[in-house]
């Protein structure tokens, strides 16, 4: 092979990664079309090569999306002269002179350990004010780790529950993990329920970026109404109102609030709460459905209400309640 | 050898070098679909870019096609993949590298096959342990702020518009007092220069460019 043939072929691969961006930035457009899909592989299916180009183009461009979930809200929308190329750092999480200085700072962190560790037990509940002004509150039966420091943010919630009221600080993005996934914030309200294999994530406001297992440069941009459930190697999304979103928070206060829920993940609610455990015997009272709201460390309220309603044979046994029809 | 073109550009390379036998689509492996490929290559392959052209560098004379060698290597991989996912990507990948520099030496007989050998030196680096989960989040946000850093200002400027601020080619345009179409061919030329940033650790576009 000649010398200006082996430069052909460079120039040759310049040409494809150009034409991978191409296609990426026509996808991007909002009047991206199943016709301009057909296309796009049409040309992906060409010849692994396109793929390749296009999958290192689309790789980056997602992974950007991440820094979306740490930035700060767009000061304005009337700025029509040019854009001063520096201050979309400003606007970002960790400005890069700050980073330079972290390993420093935390090493000098190892000797004086900022983490401490905060419980409830069966029924009970926490508020925990942060340094940094922020709110965690802790539902039933929690387990939580917490790292708050001028340098870092840090939580890990090891089982429970907790709403977060995370304060706006962009330099520190506040990370909360549960198990395998991670949970990257600026400053927003959200609540996080882990249960053995099972964790729940809804985002009141702002964002958060949720990363999944160990998925490497993958993740979730999740906005207010978002709600994530994560079951094993699954993730779900999902849109619920506000005001359903609400209801679940309902627990701050001590209450909980059923809405048409079948009176066996009623019952499961109330024996997150309680010592004396909810049984449902067969499957016709457990799809009973239930309104109404009732005190979460209440059993025995619960149990007098479902069977005036109901008519429920109720028998007691240690601390089981058994309810059947 | 003919002189390649855009859309033959996969099959350059000649038989020995290759695992294909001369079909002109990817065969599937069973099982094997293009979504787990897809996501394998994104999430094993592509992080290693910076450091494979770092060991092209070095073993190669010639530095105007190491690019063309770093291709060879993408789709060398990518047909060795197809057969099942390696259990060691970084090993099949530099491996990969080191055959087809052999191969090379061997057809142009201009490199001593020496310079080429010494994998195990390189081995060190490539078995690296991966950083602890809790760190790669914010590792992640850091590299992604440093290479959008060191994008042109005026793509940079682009992107982030468009990625972070969510805002429409329109309201670029009128931000930055530009035409969309000049939006569009700096979108594109910046969501180049990010995945060369990201994955290569250098931009081939500079600010000069039209």
């Amino acid at each position: 092979m000649s010398g200006s043939a082996e430069n052909a072929v460079a120039v040759e691969a310049q040409v494809l990664r150009d034409c991978a961006a191409a296609w990426l930035e026509r996808k991007d457009r909002s009047d991206w079309c199943a016709r301009d899909l057909a296309e796009l592989e049409a040309w992906l299916n060409e010849s692994p090569a396109h793929l390749i180009a296009y999958w290192r183009v689309e790789a980056a461009w997602e992974r950007s999306l991440r820094l979306r979930a740490v930035r700060l809200p767009t000061p304005g929308r009337m700025i029509a002269r040019r854009h001063k190329s520096e201050t979309w750092l400003k606007r970002l999480g960790i400005p890069l002179g700050l980073l330079a200085v972290a390993g420093l700072a935390a090493v000098g962190y190892l000797a004086k350990p900022s983490e401490r560790v905060i419980t409830t037990g069966l029924g009970e509940r926490k508020i925990v004010s942060l340094g940094d002004g922020s709110r965690i509150e802790l539902n039933t039966d929690t387990v939580l780790k917490v790292d708050v420091s001028p340098d870092r943010r840090l939580a890990s919630i090891q089982k429970g529950e907790a709403y977060f009221q995370i304060a706006h600080d962009p330099e520190h993005p506040f990370v909360v993990s549960a198990g395998a996934h991670r949970i990257t914030v600026l400053g927003t309200k959200f609540t996080v329920h882990r249960e053995a294999n099972r964790l729940e994530v809804a985002l009141l406001e702002g964002r958060i970026w949720l990363d999944a297992n160990a998925r490497g440069g993958h993740g979730l941009l999740l906005t207010p109404g978002d709600k994530v459930v994560a079951t094993g190697d699954r993730l779900a999304k999902l849109r619920e109102p506000a005001e359903t979103l609400q209801n679940e928070l309902s627990w701050r206060a001590g209450v909980l609030i059923f809405k048409y829920t079948s009176l066996a993940d009623a019952a499961a609610e109330f024996n997150r709460y309680n010592r004396e455990k909810l049984v449902v015997a067969d499957t016709r009272t457990a799809d009973l459905k239930i309104i109404g709201s009732f005190p979460a460390n209440d059993v025995g309220m619960f149990v007098r209400a479902s069977r005036q309603l109901f008519g429920l044979h109720v028998e007691r046994s240690g601390n089981q309640v058994v309810l059947s029809r | 050898m003919n002189p390649p073109t855009v859309g033959t550009w996969w099959v350059m390379s000649d038989a020995s070098e290759t695992s294909r036998d001369g079909a002109d689509r990817p065969r599937m492996g069973a099982g094997m679909d293009l979504q787990t490929l897809k996501d394998w290559f994104q999430r094993e392959v592509l992080p290693l870019e910076a450091i494979l052209m770092t060991y092209l560098r070095q073993n190669w004379r010639d530095q105007s096609n190491i690019e063309d060698l770093l291709h060879d290597v993408y789709l060398q991989v990518f047909h060795g993949a197809l057969e099942r996912l390696p259990e060691n990507p970084k090993a099949f990948v530099f491996t990969t590298a080191r055959n087809l520099l052999i191969s090379r030496v061997r057809r142009h007989n201009i490199v001593p096959i020496e310079t080429v050998a010494d994998l195990d030196a390189l081995g060190a680096a490539i078995d690296t342990p991966d950083q602890e989960r809790s760190t790669i989040a914010r590792e992640e946000l850091r590299r992604l702020q440093i290479a959008m850093d060191r994008l042109p200002a005026k793509y940079r400027d682009v992107v982030v518009m468009r990625r972070i601020d969510d805002l429409s080619r329109a309201e670029i345009a009128v931000r930055l007092g530009l035409s969309e179409e000049t939006i569009t061919t700096y979108l594109r030329r910046g969501m180049s220069a990010l995945a060369d940033m990201l994955y290569a650790g250098q931009s081939r576009h500079t600010e000069g460019e039209p």
